[in-house]
């Protein structure tokens, strides 16, 4: 019965996060030609989507690397645009900390925004789902994400530039995240915390690279949090 | 490029063990300890703050078109908004967002 609960949540997950492959497929495949076209190996390619596994940061890292910035200014602009991940990890604590230490940290090395997108939107619509399917449904959410990821980073560094810019493939990402984003806008402090974020993300857009999105972030959840506070959890 | 293999794999894994560790913090350390209800407050808001504060510079200010604002992404956005609030279907706001975005793209070269 448990593992049947644990399998259901797990291909719910699955479904739940395939959408994302719109967005995964075409941006694997621009880091792929992007950092070959700045002079990265294959191996060094994925070495970048394998254990990084962090999209944005990536290209960061990739254009800083071509400008030829010095490696602690490559580091921590990069590791600032994924300091919202720690606001992730914050936000998953409530549900899987309870999980055993080895899931937490592959947990952990899956937290992307995909994952986190629909993962948190799915545990704040049920909440009283159990731990162990919670992580089913976490792991679900990247179980085709991840290896195609990967597959497709490899085959944008193998295939080049052969990829014509009509594609608009930057736009991918933009799409997929507000599609997620709309139908979440369930009460006045979802609304608020969304508009004060692109509000501060937009005036704080002349800031490196990274910052400005933390601190819409960190506005749009105290904005969120200060309407909920007077108004309380309704709809 | 002209950087070493040596640097590049420095950049690597360096990144890649930091990048971890950010997103293990609070998951490997707090655990199963409860979390202040403040904070849970603050928490419940980092999808609907972070998601739209990532995309809002890419809609207006598109690398592709050197940040000079593109009426057929503007569309795009705003249709994928739309269509999320009404139909609350993920997968149908994308299809429609990215619709609007290549026949924009055709009808409106930039």
């Amino acid at each position: 019965m448990r593992t049947t609960t644990r399998n259901s949540a797990f291909w719910r997950g699955a479904r739940d996060g395939a959408p994302f492959l719109l967005v995964i497929v075409p941006f694997a495949v621009l880091f792929g030609v992007v950092a070959t076209e700045a002079g990265l190996s294959i191996a060094e390619t994925m070495g970048f989507t394998v254990l990084v596994i962090a999209g944005a940061a990536q290209f960061t890292a990739v254009q800083l690397l071509s400008e030829n910035a010095p490696v602690w200014v490559v580091l921590a602009t990069s590791l600032a645009v994924n300091l919202r991940m720690a606001m992730y990890s914050a936000a998953l604590t409530p549900h899987l900390g309870a999980a055993p230490l080895w899931q937490r940290a592959l947990v952990a090395y899956f937290n992307v925004d995909q994952s986190f997108a629909t993962a948190s939107l799915q545990y704040e619509r049920e909440p009283e789902m159990p731990v162990a399917s919670k992580v089913a449904y976490f792991l679900g959410t990247v179980s085709h994400i991840a290896p195609m990821w990967y597959l497709f980073t490899w085959l944008g560094g193998v295939a080049g530039a052969a990829i014509p810019p009509g594609f608009a493939l930057d736009f991918a990402l933009p799409i997929t995240f507000l599609a997620l984003v709309a139908p979440a806008l369930r009460t006045l402090a979802h609304v608020a915390a969304a508009l004060v974020a692109v509000t501060v993300a937009l005036l704080a857009a002349g800031l490196p690279p990274g910052s400005g999105i933390l601190l819409a972030g960190v506005f749009g959840m105290l904005a969120g949090a200060e309407v909920e506070r007077r108004r309380g959890l309704g709809r | 490029m002209t950087v070493s293999a040596g640097t590049i794999w420095t950049v690597i894994l360096l990144l890649a063990a930091g990048t971890f560790l950010i997103r293990f913090s609070f998951l490997g350390i707090v655990g199963n300890r409860k979390l202040p209800e403040w904070l849970l407050r603050h928490l419940r808001y980092t999808p609907v703050a972070f998601l739209p504060a990532i995309a809002a510079p890419l809609v207006l200010w598109p690398a592709a078109t050197d940040g000079v604002p593109d009426p057929a992404r503007l569309a795009a956005a705003a249709v994928t908004v739309a269509l999320g609030l009404w139909t609350r279907n993920v997968l149908l706001a994308v299809v429609a967002g990215l619709t609007v975005l290549f026949i924009g793209l055709a009808l409106l070269p930039s």
